[in-house]
């Protein structure tokens, strides 16, 4: 079954670099996996499960992470987290206006980043509509990188629960490895927790063996409570990753709303014993920006998670900044936007 | 002149806790007036007395300064009432510890008692005028309140044994402190009567402590008690003063020295112990 | 609670435990250190007397050392007792002459540009702080020197408006004020003292701590770049006995004194007999309460900034904490797990959390403390962290099962040390942040508005940090109550200090 296959080839880059020390988080998951989260069977079970977060102080949580972005990253460690970013990329296009061909493109760049230079790692996915699902992984053909479609009538998720399970099933049909879907935020917003749980179930069911990643769309849920509050139904529903945003609202990713889900992946892996990833997207565009997450993965919940399997970046403009300072660290000098091509 | 009636003869006791004891020494002194004459016995407060006089004060405190500051300013409103009822005989003990003819010590009582109703009116306004909001830089809301300094001591002026005395206790009063004072040594019984009074104008116990006795004896006592906040240096000399300082310095005291001319309007009195106590909190969704 | 387990294990293995290995692996960050050339120290600094460095009349002189490598820094000169006079004197003269006569508004403009000079040698002054003191660069780059330019902006803009300040129509400064500070935070408590004291019309003399001279000396060269009349701010550098002699002079008229509360209370006593004026701001034994509500993420951070910023030699710091007995065991996992995170190590490397401790003198007495911590039989927490073979280093250090009686509990310990003790009830927490003779700062967890500011109004502390800790800003007074000092700096409240009213 390719999928799983898949996505363990695509950690393969990752482990070949410097920075992944694995260390004894992983046994501490283990360790922590004893105390279980109950199954939940009702609603009101789970509204008082959610209740039982602590709140999350806005004042601090966006100091924490302000604090985080002042880590100085030179050298190896650069050139280390670099690549480990590029490896990470969900590559995406999710346009109007796409086109086999615009896919096509994408899928050539997302495979080899670097054309000159093979030792650049693949990205972890390209990210598309389901319609275009089909196209995508017949470019990729055998390559490590994963088709991740977005479904669920993206971005909004206004439509049927019915509507959007058929979205789900179409992608994976055509070959998705990875569905990332969006909550409902409205039910959400409006108390039914239920609902939102509801979904991502049978999302997660219609998923097979698809991963499923699940986008809270943190800009319209505003406050950091709702996004630890979010994050757990969805990782209680059997969410694979949680995802910041979907790129299409005025807020995307930004580092407190990911501190706050790394926080709450972390504390699921303790006491459910499961680990979840974190996806980050929309506006991650520089270099400096994707090396800041992954100091903030890595002082929040650890090495454990700075690999393709639980953390990634949803971007497409960052891969190549991301190659241009790979090669300034190489070359030492600055070099031109026009050395790398424009997909 | 043998049937002429034997008047009787009132001992000033202290007010420690809201009560009136006689000083667990059992001693006290007597009381003349300025022209020598036999005014009254009054209690000689010991050292021991200062310690329970202290303790009642802190056990006073915080149901002082938790009490409201429109409970408080009602409280010292009331003892106004109470010094206007009985001024005719607080005048008449002015009049006879201080050598003032009759109508300067009527003078004296009025200034006295508008000096109550002054400090009445102060109690809820010390925190809008000393305290208030403070901008700073980042996503904070900050705010500074005057809270008392807690126990506070006062050796109270010598020669004005009304007026002064009511200065002094009532500034660190109605800021939330309670206070123990010792009254002027020469002139006991002004105050010794407004203790009294505190008693019929709801003043809760051991908010305000009056010892009487020998200034030398227990103001070193005072001075140098680790339990209390401040220090009113008022009633003594500046040598002597000196002295109590470094004694106060030894828990860190607030000391207050008058200045030679203070004005009625000066806060410093107020200011003296006061503390500013400054809460941040974050400001977030 | 698998992870507590150290915890619950009653006490009867208290040897130095390292905290358990299963916590967090970390990204191997390259070394990021900033340059110390930028500090361009010199091999030796004079007195800053009447507007220029001079020798020290006895031309005595000694070493600031490195506390990260010990290495000697730069050559300082030993004010003595007739220096302090020459320095006392200049600021007399230049009181009478020039500075009582300048307007408000001359002065605001000279504050202004000490203001701006601290900005634009912000990089230059970080590096002598972290190089002299020990703190990690960030700290210094990101905390002192910004804020040590904010308080002179600050204050700045209230040198021509002191008749609006609250203390009556026409306040007078107070004449030549002798200023003392400590070592924990050199530059920013030199703008602490100096900014306020200018404003308000004062001249000064300034002495910083003997193992910290270098910012302040620094600070000389910009008071001469922004031409500040000669007098007008005199620094001597000097040891205990330097203070002394600046506390005794019979011609100043103010001290403001920041240090211990052992040097505190005698400098009220050898004052006590003259017409100084004083200010102290003194020790501290911080709360810091932490209520089952808290938001715990933030939480966590905050205690961890209380008691580890500025390798806990921080007056204020959170030294104490008082934890819910109900999410203690829960509240001590993630703190110990969070404290192994820490980046200890070389203070100019911009990912250092931890630094050097000051001096050699100031780790002895955290050894003791600590040890005595461990004999009094309270468990022990200890950092895995390597620490370098040079200098003065201490590992940070969690003593859990703390009782109130216990000297780690009462004493300021003055690094990185925490104390966790557990409460009950609100009333439990309050008496229990309350029972000390200090009353400097505290803190306040809880997601629950009413909660936070029934405590806030019982503790007894001149600074109260709700759902944060450690904040600083020149508009809020900060200074404490008992045995933590009086007076304000800071604020509106921080002219009083230096005004005659």
């Amino acid at each position: 079954m390719g999928l799983a296959a898949r996505r363990v080839a695509s950690v393969d880059h990752v482990s070949t670099t410097p920075l992944r020390l694995v260390t004894a988080e992983d046994r501490h998951v283990q360790i922590a996996s004893t105390i279980a989260v109950p199954t939940i069977e009702n609603e009101a079970q789970l509204k008082a499960l959610i209740a039982s977060l602590s709140g999350v102080d806005a004042v601090g949580a966006e100091a924490r992470a302000a604090k985080l972005s002042t880590r100085s990253i030179k050298k190896s460690t650069k050139l280390a987290a670099i690549e480990m970013a590029i490896s990470m990329i969900d590559l995406t296009t999710l346009e109007g206006a796409d086109t086999p061909g615009r896919v096509a493109s994408l899928c050539t760049k997302a495979m080899r980043p670097d054309p000159r230079d093979l030792t650049v790692p693949s990205v972890a996915a390209v990210c598309v509509y389901p319609d275009l699902v089909a196209h995508a992984r017949s470019v990729l053909g055998s390559s490590p990188v994963a088709v991740a479609s977005v479904a669920t009538a993206f971005p909004s998720g206004r439509a049927s629960l019915q509507v959007k399970l058929m979205d789900v099933r179409d992608a994976v049909v055509g070959g998705a490895d990875e569905i990332d879907m969006v909550i409902d935020r409205g039910a959400f917003l409006s108390g039914r927790l239920g609902q939102v749980f509801d979904e991502v179930v049978a999302v997660k069911e219609a998923c097979g063996d698809a991963h499923l990643k699940v986008i809270l769309e943190t800009g319209e849920l505003v406050t950091y409570d709702n996004v630890r509050r979010a994050s757990w139904v969805a990782m209680l529903g059997g969410a694979d990753f949680i995802k910041t945003s979907t790129g299409k609202v005025t807020v995307n990713a930004t580092l407190p709303n990911a501190l706050v889900m790394l926080e709450a992946v972390r504390d699921f892996a303790e006491t459910a014993g499961r680990t979840v990833g974190v996806k980050v997207a929309g506006g991650i565009r520089t270099s400096k920006d994707a090396i800041r997450y992954l100091v903030l993965v890595n002082e929040t919940v650890g090495s454990t998670w700075l690999t393709p399997h639980l953390f990634r970046l949803g971007a497409s403009s960052l891969l190549n900044d991301l190659l241009m300072q790979r090669l300034k660290q190489q070359r030492g000098v600055y070099v031109r936007a026009d050395e790398f091509s424009g997909d | 002149m043998s049937d002429a009636r034997l008047d009787v003869r009132k001992t000033y006791k202290l007010l420690i806790d809201g009560a009136f004891p006689r000083s667990e020494s059992g001693r006290s002194y007597k009381v003349a007036s300025t022209k020598g004459a036999f005014l009254a016995n009054a209690a000689q407060g010991s050292r021991k007395d200062l310690r329970d006089a202290v303790t009642a004060a802190r056990g006073a405190q915080a149901k002082w300064w938790n009490a409201t500051a429109y409970n408080r300013g009602q409280v010292i409103y009331r003892l106004a009432e109470m010094a206007e009822s009985r001024r005719d005989e607080l005048a008449e003990h002015v009049a006879l510890a201080e050598g003032m003819n009759s109508r300067t010590s009527q003078k004296t009582v009025s200034a006295s008692i508008d000096r109550m109703v002054w400090y009445a009116g102060w109690t809820d306004k010390i925190a809008q005028v000393l305290g208030g909001t403070n901008p700073v830089a980042g996503p904070f809301f900050n705010f500074s309140i005057p809270v008392p300094s807690g126990v506070v001591g006062v050796i109270s002026v010598q020669e004005s044994s009304l007026l002064g005395f009511v200065d002094a206790v009532l500034a660190p009063i109605c800021a939330g402190n309670t206070v123990v004072a010792i009254a002027s040594e020469a002139r006991p019984t002004p105050a010794a009567l407004l203790g009294e009074m505190t008693s019929s104008s709801d003043f809760p116990g051991g908010v305000l402590n009056v010892v009487t006795g020998l200034t030398s004896e227990l103001a070193p006592v005072l001075a140098a008690h680790e339990d209390v906040d401040g220090l009113d240096l008022s009633g003594v000399t500046t040598e002597v003063g000196d002295e109590l300082a470094a004694l106060a310095a030894g828990s860190i005291k607030r000391v207050y020295r008058p200045h030679e001319k203070e004005s009625d309007s000066s806060l410093r009195r107020l200011r003296a112990f006061v503390e500013t106590s400054t809460v941040w909190h974050t400001i977030g969704q | 609670m698998s992870m507590c387990a150290p915890m619950n294990s009653a006490g009867t293995d208290v040897s130095d435990r390292q905290l358990a290995n299963s916590q967090l692996g970390s990204l191997e960050y390259d070394p990021a250190p900033e340059s110390a050339a930028i500090a361009k120290l010199k091999p030796s600094y004079g007195l800053f007397i009447d507007g220029g460095f001079s020798d020290g009349e006895a031309h005595q002189q000694f070493a600031t050392v490195n506390p990260a490598n010990e290495e000697t820094l730069s050559m300082v000169a030993q004010a003595s007792s007739v220096d302090v006079d020459r320095a006392v004197s200049s600021a007399r003269h230049a009181y009478d002459k020039v500075w009582s006569k300048t307007t408000g508004a001359q002065r605001s403009k000279y504050l202004f540009r000490i203001a701006r000079l601290i900005q634009e040698r912000s990089r230059e002054l970080a590096v002598v702080e972290t190089l002299d003191n020990g703190k990690p660069i960030r700290e210094s780059r990101d905390v002192d020197i910004p804020l040590a330019a904010a308080h002179f902006f600050y204050y700045a803009g209230w040198a021509d408006k002191l008749e609006h300040a609250g203390f009556g129509v026409n306040p007078k400064p107070l004449g030549v004020a002798g200023q003392i500070i400590p070592w924990n935070f050199p530059l920013l408590m030199a703008a602490w003292k100096l900014a306020p004291a200018l404003a308000a019309g004062n001249t000064c003399v300034l002495k910083p701590a003997e193992t910290t001279p270098l910012s302040a000396l620094v600070l000389a060269e910009i008071l001469e770049q922004a031409e500040l009349p000669p007098g007008v701010v005199n620094i001597i550098t000097g040891d205990g006995v330097t203070g002394a002699a600046l506390v005794d002079h019979p011609d100043v008229d103010k001290i403001a004194f920041t240090g211990s509360t052992e040097v505190g209370r005698m400098i009220q006593q050898r004052t006590a007999a003259s017409h100084k004026h004083l200010t102290l701001e003194l020790g501290g034994k911080g709360a810091n309460i932490v209520f089952d509500d808290a938001p715990i993420d933030e939480m966590i951070e905050g205690i961890i900034d209380g008691i580890f910023f500025n390798q806990g030699h921080v007056c204020c710091a959170g030294s104490r904490l008082l934890v819910q007995e109900s999410v203690a065991d829960e509240v001590l996992r993630r703190l110990v797990r969070r404290v192994e995170q820490l980046r200890v190590g070389d203070p100019l490397d911009k990912n250092t959390d931890v630094g050097a401790i000051n001096s050699a003198a100031q780790l002895l007495r955290i050894r003791e403390l600590t040890d005595f911590g461990e004999s009094e039989g309270a468990t022990r927490y200890t950092s895995s962290c390597a620490l370098p073979q040079k200098g003065y280093w201490f590992a940070p250090t969690v003593f859990a099962d703390v009782a109130q009686s216990h000297r780690i509990a009462r004493e300021e310990i003055f690094g990185p040390v925490l104390s966790v003790l557990t409460f009950r009830t609100p009333e439990e927490a309050v008496a229990k942040a309350n029972n000390t003779n200090y009353g400097l700062a505290c803190g306040v967890w809880s997601e629950k508005g009413s909660r936070t500011l029934w405590v806030a109004e019982r503790l007894r502390a001149g600074v109260i940090w709700t759902n944060t800790y450690n904040r600083f800003d020149p508009t809020s007074p900060f200074g404490g109550m008992r045995e933590s000092g009086f007076g304000r700096e800071g604020g509106r409240h921080g002219l009083e200090a230096y005004l005659n009213v």
